[in-house]
């Protein structure tokens, strides 16, 4: 088998730690009210995409759709190991979908060519887990999901797909669209050496148009679903807090009677 | 009333809970016909479809359906979409139910919304972002909505349907095929509820010390009839199995009840638990950001506190 091409998707999204928000004028991420930081599942991605190439040969290639501060994220994952990276960039895909997005990507992966596209299983901000799905859906090739292992061998590729009951054991070959949850391996830190060799490291930049994408297939005024409404959540309304005087148990028995748990 | 397709997650012959609370959301919204993927289909089945409300139930019973990833369920529900003009598809919010409707959305143009709280006229969706932090509501625009919708977001309510069966065929594409299933693996799962399904987990966190502590997080669990879960430091720390746990990188469940013993509350952890109908918390540390969100909570020694609880439970029972 010749050395594999990898392509890893990795998001930029607001830092959970901090008080995320969507904008009020369109319902849409607001992207500069917190940090952005590297979807933290897409490390696992990009460790998996690196561990591949070490054994297998071949070349890691970063793909990020989001504004111009996502290539901070772009970096991260260069620094890690990955060679060169993707940036889809353009204000005409503010507000896509997730219909929208994997259009995108779907289009730029078929552009830059790929044998394995690997992603997170799950973003933290918008969290909607279809991502891998459609772009097998959309790319025409094997969905190799959820998984906690991977093994390459020739053109198969076999992965342990995480299920409520344990795993399945699924096949599939080259090329392929896999996503990784965690506990699939401990990403490594970059290293000082990784961060300086991350600045020479191309990233190619790429347009709507560049990437061939339809004006209507992108961005908000395409989306295939609308947010009517946001609102913070109203808080919990303040519940009782006893301290244990050797009946902590009781007392909480009483108040799961008194909700008929009991 | 237009027909509201329900794709119904079962095992071994047996329709999971998720499926009565989509078929109850259904039927106020429309007449809720039943899709039942793969083998096993029979009376036990077609009893508890007709007791919720399935006024239809399309059968594709072929073992092919399920050995292959997702692709086949999504090719099934297209087809249905595309013969039956649904005015709705509902799939249970699982991972793999996710990945089923965001392949059929592209098959069938259509828009998608995910993790669902409630639902109402119009197919207007709430949806519960940011940890719970945020409440939205959104609706698909374009295409038939094809609606991914969180377990134990409604409560499953009986109302007899006809469920007249069906049988559909399918010719499963190439694509359709790519991943193939080759063996299942089942761990021990022992008698609990499911953790995504269950009415009531009771999760344990750093504060339960050790795997053996686990026990006791068990104990009162089963007194309750409760799935158990865990924070990511238990898991982490190799004290119970990764997959109970809960949060963000975890599973997300929206019981009933939720009890934290020995949990800090980090929002993260918020994030897989923070839509729970009631929070109890029991934690040493008067100030753990837990308390927030308990609608009861006890400082103190989980050590003391959980066992006591255990067994006045037994003795209320
Ligand atoms: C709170 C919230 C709720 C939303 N709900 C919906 C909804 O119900 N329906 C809908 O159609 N859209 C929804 N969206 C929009 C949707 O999130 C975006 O289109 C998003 O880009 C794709 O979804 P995701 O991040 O959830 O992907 P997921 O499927 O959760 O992400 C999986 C993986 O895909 C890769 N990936 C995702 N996005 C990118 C990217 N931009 N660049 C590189 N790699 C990427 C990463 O590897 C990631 O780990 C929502 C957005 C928000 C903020
Ligand atoms: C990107 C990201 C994703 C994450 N995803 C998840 C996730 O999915 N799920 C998750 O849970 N975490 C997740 N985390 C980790 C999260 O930030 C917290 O570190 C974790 O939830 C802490 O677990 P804990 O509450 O059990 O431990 P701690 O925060 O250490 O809290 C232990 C608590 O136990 C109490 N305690 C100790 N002893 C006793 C006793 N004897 N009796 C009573 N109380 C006692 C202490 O007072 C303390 O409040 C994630 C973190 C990151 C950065």
């Amino acid at each position: 088998m010749d050395p594999m091409n990898i392509v890893v998707c990795v998001k930029q999204v607001p830092d959970t730690a901090t008080e995320r928000k969507l904008r009020s004028d369109d319902n849409t991420l607001d992207r500069d009210a917190a940090d952005g930081v590297v979807n933290e599942l897409d490390e696992y991605a990009v460790e998996e995409a690196l561990r591949l190439k070490e054994a297998h040969g071949g070349e890691v290639t970063v793909l990020t759709m989001g504004p111009d501060k996502a290539a901070d994220t772009i970096r991260k994952a260069l620094a890690m190991g990955a060679d060169k990276a993707v940036h889809l960039v353009d204000d005409a895909l503010h507000g896509s979908d997730a219909l929208s997005t994997s259009y995108a990507m779907a289009q730029t992966l078929k552009k830059i060519g790929f044998d394995l596209v690997i992603l997170g299983s799950e973003s933290t901000d918008a969290r909607t887990g279809v991502l891998a799905a459609m772009l097998a859906e959309r790319l025409g090739v094997a969905q190799l999901t959820l998984a906690n292992k991977v093994e390459v061998e020739g053109s198969a590729v076999t992965i342990q797909r995480v299920t409520d009951y344990g795993y399945d054991k699924v096949q599939g070959s080259l090329p392929a669209v896999i996503s990784v949850v965690e506990k699939i391996n401990e990403p490594r830190y970059p290293s000082f050496k990784g961060i300086m060799a991350a600045k020479k490291k191309p990233v190619q930049k790429l347009g709507a148009a560049e990437a061939e994408l339809a004006a209507d297939q992108i961005g908000l005024g395409a989306a295939w679903s609308e947010v009517t409404e946001a609102a913070a959540a109203p808080p919990r309304a303040a519940g009782t807090v006893v301290k244990d005087e050797g009946d902590g148990g009781v007392k909480t028995a009483d108040f799961l009677s008194s909700k008929k748990f009991i | 009333m237009s027909e509201i397709l329900v794709l119904v997650e079962h095992v071994d012959g047996e329709v999971k809970k998720v499926t009565l609370e989509l078929l109850t959301l259904a039927r106020s919204l429309g007449t809720p016909a039943a899709v039942w993927a793969g083998p096993g289909y029979g009376e036990p089945a077609k009893a508890r479809l007709a007791e919720y409300g399935a006024e239809k139930v399309y059968l594709a019973d072929s073992a092919e359906i399920v050995d292959y990833v997702v692709g086949p369920k999504a090719e099934l529900l297209a087809t249905l979409v595309a013969e039956k003009s649904p005015a709705a598809v509902l799939i249970a919010a699982t991972p793999e139910g996710k990945e089923i409707a965001g392949r059929l959305a592209i098959k069938t143009d259509s828009g998608v919304i995910t993790d669902a709280v409630g639902l109402s006229e119009g197919f207007v969706a709430d949806q519960s972002i940011f940890g719970g932090g945020v409440n939205v509501k959104s609706r698909v625009t374009k295409g038939t909505p094809i609606i991914a919708v969180r377990p134990n977001s409604t409560a499953p309510e009986a109302a007899p349907g006809a469920a007249a069966e069906e049988q559909v065929t399918v010719t499963l594409s190439d694509a359709a095929k790519a991943a193939k299933v080759v063996e299942r693996v089942k761990q021990e799962k022992g008698a609990r509820p499911e953790l995504t399904e269950a009415a009531i987990v009771v999760s344990g966190g750093r504060g339960v010390g050790s795997a053996e502590n686990f026990a006791i997080i068990e104990k009162l669990a089963d007194s309750l009839g409760a799935a158990v879960g865990a924070s990511r430091a238990a898991t982490d720390a190799g004290w119970y199995p990764h997959q109970f746990q809960v949060g963000q990188t975890g599973k997300t469940v929206s019981p009933q009840l939720y009890i934290a013993a020995g949990i800090s509350g980090a929002i993260q952890h918020r994030a897989g638990m923070q839509t729970a109908k009631t929070i109890v918390a029991i934690n040493k540390d008067p100030e753990a950001p837990i308390f927030e969100l308990a609608d009861f909570g006890v400082v103190g020694d989980l050590f003391q506190v959980v066992p006591q609880l255990t067994e006045e439970i037994e003795k209320r029972k």
